[in-house]
């Protein structure tokens, strides 16, 4: 068989409909959209069935936890009246030490169910030992593919981390160096094991996520006697947000939903030269921004993860802000956690200060911690790397140059980014070169991608 | 020398620079696509050998054999006074200082 990089990704359709079991033609619109909705049908299972799978592996129902002591520092730093009160979701608890877990559970669940004797899936992150955790405990096989060096053989620390975890937890890993070829290896381990995909982009992972969103709504308004008034999440491929907002959603939740994303902005994320250079490995604008934009550039034909379908902002921290907001975390609320996952923290901490007294601000993940992830060697790494790492403005940190930490908690800022140029941009994307033969039916496809209305998709048709 | 049975890490190259993705910067595409994996070794082997493993999942795989009993250095890093210091500057301000 013809293992070149481009003979393998030729293959990619019926090599993902085998490992996946599903057949994501059938979802295809005639024009250039699809059924989003039919797609997550067809998991065949509902969120109540999805909580029920979550429990037999003991995820799920993870705490959720006010942060008063953070909230006073965010009202200290606030003008009068403002500071909302701020809670965590504390995800940590989950078996592998991530929301992740939901995640993986399904697709773990699904592999069992089909037959399958084991699971692949590409991922630098938490995600990877939710798989193993999962496969783990269903008796399955597991293997996770990481992008972890660069071409001198050096690891992030964060992410050679994760490899420990996931072969503490049974699993085979495949390391790879810098370069979104990770995919081209992934299917070649697919068609060579007849494992399945446990992507973290198909309808599985995502309706594992949610059942976050849904204890969100459920745990809130049992604890606070309401629902949320914000609910932030951190943003990378898109998964977290759209899981976490459907769940809201099918809970009756109108919390605002937030997506947060550290700035990685000047840094390109299939460099070599720049991939040790940043101090975060997920949940920054490098995977967040283009996958917002472009959701179907993952392991499956259609992701189902859609966040511009969900999001109401999105804003991003610096990284310096959220090693600041992790250390916060620990000093003041006892709790010390991976730094990834408090990139929504930071942003809340933050958007708690625009908000009224009596509001209340959801951070709706934590993850674990550990050696090589954990604020201490991620900024003992930077500086190894020669990143200038000192207290200041945040405002002042240029990725892959710098890391500020602010010299005042009330220093930590959000940026807005332009949700309406990235809308324009999906539409753009998803139009291609069909712009003279839109239907109707692309219309309303279009109107759903980007949570706007027909005017606003006829407008950005028009002016491209 | 590593013995037949050992649990050994091997590296191969993926894909040689000009056989890889067009879509890559400059600076990787110089590069290799290199891969690491670990097994139990089939036959002995000297370091910087070709030779084939069998990995946890029970897949055999081949490439160069560069460590024997592999393990992770990965730790706490070293002190970064700045971490102290925010912990100081946060509880002093939520807290209040000493009196």
């Amino acid at each position: 068989m013809d293992n070149s990089y481009d003979a393998i990704m030729a293959r990619k359709n019926e090599i993902i409909k085998n490992a996946v079991g599903m057949d994501f033609d059938k979802f295809e619109n005639p024009g250039i959209g699809f059924d989003y909705e039919k797609m997550m049908e067809a998991t065949g299972y509902t969120i109540d069935e999805i909580r029920r799978v979550q429990s037999l592996f003991s995820i799920g129902n993870t705490p959720l936890i006010e942060l008063k002591n953070l909230t006073e520092l965010a009202r200290k730093c606030a003008p009068e009246g403002k500071g909302a009160r701020i809670f965590i979701k504390d995800e940590a608890s989950n078996p592998s030490g991530s929301f992740k877990a939901r995640r993986a559970c399904t697709s773990v669940y699904q592999a069992k169910k089909l037959g399958y004797k084991g699971v692949v899936t590409a991922t630098s992150g938490n995600y990877g030992a939710a798989v193993a955790c999962c496969a783990a405990m269903a008796g399955l096989k597991c293997i996770v593919v990481q992008e972890c060096y660069d071409s001198k053989g050096v690891g992030q620390p964060e992410i050679i981390e994760k490899a420990r975890k996931c072969e503490a937890l049974g699993a085979e890993v495949v390391q790879l160096t810098v370069g979104p070829e990770l995919f081209s290896t992934v299917l070649q381990l697919l068609e060579e094991t007849g494992y399945f995909n446990a992507s973290l982009y198909t309808p599985f992972g995502i309706a594992g996520v949610e059942t976050l969103g849904y204890e969100i709504a459920e745990q809130f308004r049992a604890k606070v006697g309401k629902d949320p008034d914000v609910v932030v999440c951190t943003n990378a491929g898109g998964g977290n947000l759209t899981g976490t907002a459907r769940g809201l959603r099918k809970a009756g939740c109108k919390a605002k939903v937030i997506a947060a994303s550290v700035n990685l902005s000047g840094l390109h994320m299939a460099s070599d030269n720049q991939f040790n250079k940043k101090s975060f490995t997920t949940g920054h604008t490098g995977f967040g921004v283009p996958y917002t934009v472009n959701p179907d550039h993952s392991d499956v034909p259609r992701s189902a993860a859609r966040p511009l379908r969900y999001m109401d902002r999105y804003v991003t921290v610096t990284q310096g802000s959220v090693f600041y907001i992790t250390e916060c975390l620990a000093s003041l609320e006892g709790l010390e956690k991976g730094p990834a996952g408090n990139t929504s923290l930071a942003a809340a901490f933050r958007l708690a200060q625009d908000h009224d007294r009596d509001q209340c601000i959801v951070v709706q993940e934590t993850e674990y911690t550990g050696a090589g992830k954990h604020i201490n060697p991620q900024l003992s790494f930077a500086r190894q790397n020669g990143i200038d790492i000192h207290f200041g403005d945040p405002k002042d940190e240029v990725p892959g140059k710098s890391i500020i930490l602010p010299a005042h908690p009330s220093l930590i800022q959000v940026t807005d980014l332009d949700l309406d140029h990235m809308r324009k941009s999906r539409i753009k994307r998803a139009v291609g070169t069909h712009k003279d033969e839109l239907t109707d039916e692309d219309i309303k496809f279009l109107v759903e991608e980007t949570n706007t209305n027909e005017q606003f998709v006829r407008d950005a048709i028009a002016s491209l | 020398m590593a013995r037949k049975g050992d649990w050994v890490q091997i590296h191969n190259v993926v894909l040689p620079p000009e056989e890889r993705s067009s879509a890559l910067p400059e600076d990787t595409k110089i590069n290799p696509l290199e891969m690491w994996v670990k097994g139990y070794l089939q036959e002995d082997a000297e370091i910087g050998e070709v030779a084939e493993v069998v990995t946890r999942t029970g897949r055999h795989a081949k490439g160069e054999v560069v460590k024997v009993n592999p393990y992770f250095e990965h730790n706490f890093g070293f002190f970064i006074p700045e971490v102290l210091e925010i912990g100081n500057t946060v509880r002093k301000i939520t807290f209040g200082g000493d009196e």
